[in-house]
């Protein structure tokens, strides 16, 4: 919480200037960028998508929100955007209520919502002029000039003037962030904006979802494929069938369960290694080829090592594997994520 | 419309602290002390709306900035540049405008649409070189149908023929249609909607520009029938002082006028329609499904109004007063076709926007 909240340097004025009118509220700052309880959708066929989730996501923080397909986290964003009435809960957008407050605060959020949508007969740069005639809070004496550079900043302006429908999938990806960019924003939510994306592209959304969150913007960025955003995100939450079965920082989770800490030999000689592990008195020692695993316990790895070389082992290789991040996520979400 | 019209002020409002920086105007009345509020008046003004402003780097805005007591911080620095965005409900007009605008490039920059009204510009063409043939062949007047006779008479008469025939031949309602069939159902079908929505630009606000546009459309499209009949009439057929139905003579530029007004009139009617079509459009997020059904509409309509044994619903058809127009060609002009036609065409466009308005505003939006 308090690393988002130094983040957002700010130029407003002291605090004895106007109030920075973030809502009708007068709150006046919002710690968190989207806050939920009891967040609710219940489809009219019955099916609950998303049950009273209860999101805290801090200002400033790059927040993954994860999960399988079909948890609930495109239903849970289409109702923080007020797409979609929620059966029951409530919610704010930093710090302002939700629906009631949605001229004001949708303007300081950027979002793609479900993959990129655009009228496939304009071009890259009609396209963000269209989403930004319809701001009725956006000049249109600074739009070229935005324009241009939300679509430099994705790397669309060479390809600015060409028409929509000829885009390769990952340059339409790239339009939908640029619509995000059009003007300077407090939070950006970006629901699964690798989808379809070559690792190359991927890269380049984890780069730029970087450099938005570097600019002190919240980033809130969904996606079924944890390895995505694992390398950018400051906090995470993670959906399972609609409920959300963990939220906090990152580094929280990676600590879960990592109490017993594992050691892994690579050896030509694994039977002996077995035997030296066994006399150490470590637990859990398994074989698999010529790989020997055990359960570290209070030992260090250096003087396991020691006692491997010393008792004639050829070491070939020794790792202290931390427990991955995609095991917590396995677990959490009770099924692996999909590898599309 | 309440949370379209409640002003984006406290949203924008998070420019307050540009107090500090030179171009303060871009302070929100709503947010600031009485000091901005006075600059506010002016921010409005032509001198912001011609303020080049080209979007700074960030970077020297925050570093030249004061430190600022963090609890100012959900304001970001950018949003204190200057020129970077309208004050909220400072002028919306322009804001509205532009909307307008941008819906106006899409509809008439569409390719299908331009080629609706193509067609619609080649049928009095097409027409006018039939006719005229016709008339040829039918050696003088007398011999063929009762308006060939008319538009011997005069070539202005061969807008309202032709108008009649795009008009109950589904010409002008198909174009009609398809442009306000797919205006909510086309952007939910392409997923702009979302995107549309979420900017925000207002879901009544989004309702209300659709419509504009598509009685721009309606207008457009009576006028292109009308205008080019009218050119291909007088370049054709006599042309000269026009006998009325009533028998009486009125000079060529009074019959002109009549015409257009009739065009008029049929965009009304159009437009009418339209709503119609805005309401089936919120319906669905398939634009054929909104389209087929307001052609379905239009012909059961035209069917029944056709059969003797319904008459007593004749009035309350929406296809029933299109060409109530007869007695703008008589003089002293007879406006009581034409007052019930407009009376009826507002009443269903008003029950269809409402229907339309309901939908929107409280649909959940899941494409």
């Amino acid at each position: 919480m308090t690393d988002g909240f130094s983040s957002l340097t700010t130029s407003a004025a002291g605090t004895g200037d106007a109030p920075a009118g973030t809502g009708p509220a007068g709150t006046g700052f919002a710690s968190t960028a989207l806050a939920s309880r009891g967040l609710t959708k219940r489809y009219g066929s019955g099916q609950l998508a998303v049950d009273g989730i209860d999101l805290t996501v801090p200002a400033g923080s790059v927040y993954g929100f994860l999960g399988p397909n079909g948890s609930g986290k495109t239903t849970t964003i289409r109702m923080l955007l007020g797409l979609i009435r929620p059966t029951a809960g409530t919610h704010e957008v930093l710090g302002m209520p939700m629906p009631d407050a949605q001229a004001e605060a949708l303007p300081l959020v950027g979002s793609l919502v479900e993959g990129p949508a655009f009228y496939p007969h304009l071009t890259g740069r009609g396209n963000l002029a269209r989403f930004d005639a319809a701001d009725r809070t956006a000049r249109r004496a600074t739009a070229d000039a935005r324009i241009d550079r939300a679509l430099d900043r994705v790397g669309l302006l060479a390809a600015a003037d060409k028409k929509y429908k000829a885009y390769s999938l990952g340059m339409k990806q790239r339009l939908g962030i640029a619509t995000s960019l059009l003007r300077p924003r407090q939070l950006v939510i970006l629901d699964e904006p690798t989808n379809g994306l070559d690792p190359q592209g991927t890269r380049e959304v984890r780069t730029l979802i970087r450099e938005i969150a570097a600019d002190g913007t919240t980033v809130f960025v969904s996606s079924h494929l944890l390895a995505e955003v694992e390398q950018v995100c400051t906090d995470v939450g993670v959906m399972r069938a609609g409920k959300l079965v963990y939220q906090g920082p990152l580094a929280q989770l990676r600590g879960r369960g990592g109490g017993a800490a594992r050691l892994l030999v690579r050896t030509r000689a694994p039977e002996l290694a077995v035997r030296v592990l066994g006399e150490l008195g470590l637990a859990g020692v398994a074989q698999a080829g010529r790989e020997v695993t055990a359960e570290l316990g209070a030992l260090l790895p250096e003087d396991v090592c020691a006692r491997l070389v010393h008792a004639g082992v050829p070491v070939a290789g020794l790792e202290t594997p931390r427990r991955s991040l995609e095991d917590e996520f396995v677990e959490l979400t009770g099924e692996g994520f999909d590898v599309d | 419309m309440s949370t379209d019209t409640s002003g984006g002020a406290p949203g924008t409002g998070a420019r307050a602290a540009s107090a500090t920086q030179p171009a303060s105007a871009t302070n929100p009345a709503s947010a600031a002390g009485p000091v901005s509020a006075a600059v506010t008046s002016t921010a409005a003004g032509p001198a912001s709306a011609a303020d080049p402003a080209p979007p700074a780097d960030p970077a020297p805005a925050a570093a030249t900035s004061p430190a600022a007591g963090r609890h100012a911080a959900a304001v970001r620095p950018r949003l204190d540049r200057p020129g970077e965005e309208l004050p909220a409900g400072a002028n919306p007009v322009p804001a509205w405008i532009r909307f307008f605008v941008s819906e106006l490039r899409l509809t008439f920059g569409r390719p299908r649409n331009l080629a609706l009204l193509g067609v619609l510009a080649i049928v009095p063409v097409f027409f006018g070189i039939v006719f005229r043939l016709t008339l040829s062949s039918v050696n003088g007047p007398g011999g063929g149908p009762p308006f060939l006779n008319q538009l011997a008479g005069n070539g202005v008469f061969l807008a309202l023929v032709v108008l009649t025939f795009t008009l109950s031949l589904l010409l002008l309602p198909l174009s009609v249609g398809v442009v306000s069939g797919d205006a909510i159902a086309g952007e939910s079908g392409l997923g702009t909607l979302r995107g549309l929505l979420t900017v925000p630009s207002g879901r009544t606000r989004l309702l209300f520009v659709k419509y504009a546009a598509i009685m721009t459309f309606s207008l457009v499209a009576c006028l292109v029938v009308c205008v080019v009949s009218l050119i291909m009439g007088l370049i054709l057929f006599h042309t000269g002082q026009v006998t009325l139905l009533s028998g009486t003579t009125v000079s060529l530029g009074s019959g002109v006028l009549r015409v257009l007004v009739v065009a008029v009139y049929a965009a009304v009617a159009m437009m009418s329609l339209g709503a119609i079509g805005l309401a089936a459009s919120t319906l669905t997020q398939h634009p054929v499904g909104a389209i087929a059904g307001i052609l379905v509409l239009t012909v059961a309509s035209e069917i029944c109004d056709q059969v003797q044994q319904l008459s007593a619903i004749h009035p309350y058809l929406p296809t029933h007063y299109w060409l109530s127009w007869d007695g703008l060609f008589r003089s002293p002009v007879d406006w009581t076709g034409a007052e019930h036609g407009l009376v009826s065409f507002a009443v269903y466009a008003v029950i269809f926007g409402a229907i339309a308005w309901a939908r929107l505003t409280s649909a959940d939006v899941t494409t």
